[in-house]
């Protein structure tokens, strides 16, 4: 009987302390006491985790190489597909933005027809300024047709097969285009070279020339449409004891990266050569 | 077969020039890789259809560029007889002789151009043309020299194979 009421005696003070206990911790009264109480064991727990850690990744480190291998091998395809898909659409891209830049010229001369054509080669001799396109005769090109870009005149075409043709550059050292300058309106010639320079010839001298004016085509000769920009006038060469002005052009269309074309396919260029003399003619 | 083997691989070498080697320019001067491949078939010692090659290279360069017609056959015509000439004086050393008609068929065929082009009233001064293109494309020629010579070797082993001397 007192041994009973002894331990329900003592089970109420434990269960006193318990519960005073949980109201102190409760109340944040214990912080101090578990901290120093806790502490030694979290450092304990830690260690051996880590421990623990370390072991389970250096045993089954294997399957995790084997694994990441073939991710990165996946990541790496995944990389190059995305690599070339993104050098395909940065082509089109630039292929879009130079048609859109050739329709905004077309739309800018509604008076010509334009046929587009990609230029697919240059000619094999390093002593002549020719490209070939991949435009013919079956696309309704013909022989002396300007050839252009937004940025200006590029050339003509100088010979036609069914499926391509060669066109002359301005830049080219037989060509010579008739040109006028604005704002003045002197007229000259403008030839090209072999280092692919343009050069402003027969310009009178009476003429005022300024560098950046704008050199177009004047239409004379019948060779080419009147106004098609060429360029501009970088620097003027006049000698008092010369005939005629001398001018360096700078040109608007870069002849290094030609990548598309418009020929104007509803101009005809006019032979005029009948008109001039020949030795031994009556 | 060797002279039927010449319209696929020229027109393939006609292609690589016009869309690729005509881009690359050293000043204005740009490799001419039909000349080359010329060059390098007609030093092989056992290739007897090195004037057939000329001919048809010529015929078709000369088709494609806007040189006159016949100019660039003369000129392919001549590097190929000076090659078969220095096969039969060099012959001990055909490495040398590749260098050598390289050197002086590029010189020959860019020769042969510029005169054309002055008889047809083209301007094109003597001295910048030779300063300006020849001597940067014969450089680039004799670049591409060595490994034409190793490719053609290896054809002219594989055509006209030799029989082991016991």
């Amino acid at each position: 009987m007192r041994s009973s009421s002894f331990f329900s005696l003592q089970s109420l003070v434990l269960a006193l302390i318990i519960i005073g206990l949980i109201a102190l911790a409760l109340g944040g009264y214990l912080a101090p006491a578990s901290r120093v109480l806790f502490k030694p064991l979290i450092s304990a727990q830690t260690w051996l985790a880590l421990r623990y850690q370390t072991i389970q990744n250096y045993l089954s480190s294997p399957q995790d190489v084997a694994r990441l291998r073939q991710r990165n091998q996946e990541l790496e395809a995944e990389v190059s597909r995305l690599q070339s898909e993104i050098i395909d659409l940065q082509q089109q891209l630039a292929e879009t933005r130079v048609l859109s830049a050739l329709v905004d010229f077309a739309r800018a001369h509604p008076e010509n027809r334009y046929v587009a054509a990609s230029v697919i080669g240059r000619d094999p001799s390093p002593f002549v300024k020719y490209v070939i396109i991949n435009r013919g005769s079956d696309d309704g090109l013909r022989r002396g047709m300007p050839v252009v870009t937004a940025q200006g005149l590029v050339g003509r075409v100088a010979a036609v097969t069914a499926g391509a043709a060669r066109v002359q550059l301005i830049t080219d050292p037989d060509s010579s285009v008739n040109i006028r300058l604005e704002p003045t309106a002197a007229e000259g010639i403008l030839v090209g070279s072999l280092t692919g320079k343009l050069s402003l010839d027969m310009i009178p001298q009476e003429a005022s020339v300024q560098t950046g004016n704008l050199v177009l085509t004047s239409g004379l000769g019948g060779n080419y449409p009147a106004n098609i920009l060429i360029g501009q006038v970088a620097n003027v060469d006049r000698e008092e004891t010369d005939l005629f002005q001398t001018a360096d052009v700078q040109p608007t269309v870069d002849f290094s990266r030609l990548e598309i074309v418009l020929i104007i396919v509803n101009f005809r260029p006019v032979d005029i050569s009948p008109l001039f003399p020949t030795p031994g003619a009556p | 077969m060797a002279f039927f083997l010449a319209f696929p691989i020229l027109s393939g070498l006609i292609i690589l020039q016009t869309a690729l080697v005509s881009h690359m320019r050293l000043l204005q001067g740009a490799a001419d890789l039909i000349l080359v491949a010329l060059i390098a078939w007609a030093i092989q010692k056992p290739v007897r259809t090195a004037w057939s090659w000329g001919i048809l290279a010529g015929l078709l360069v000369g088709y494609v560029s806007a040189i006159p017609f016949g100019v660039i056959l003369v000129g392919y015509l001549l590097a190929v007889a000076l090659a078969v000439i220095l096969r039969q004086r060099v012959w001990q050393l055909p490495i040398l002789a590749m260098l050598i008609a390289t050197f002086f068929g590029t010189l020959l065929v860019h020769l042969v151009e510029i005169l054309a082009l002055r008889l047809v009233d083209t301007p094109l001064p003597f001295w910048e043309a030779i300063n300006l293109v020849t001597l940067p494309s014969i450089l680039l020629n004799l670049v591409l020299a060595l490994p034409m010579y190793a490719l053609f070797n290896d054809l002219a082993n594989w055509l006209y194979p030799q029989p082991l001397e016991m």
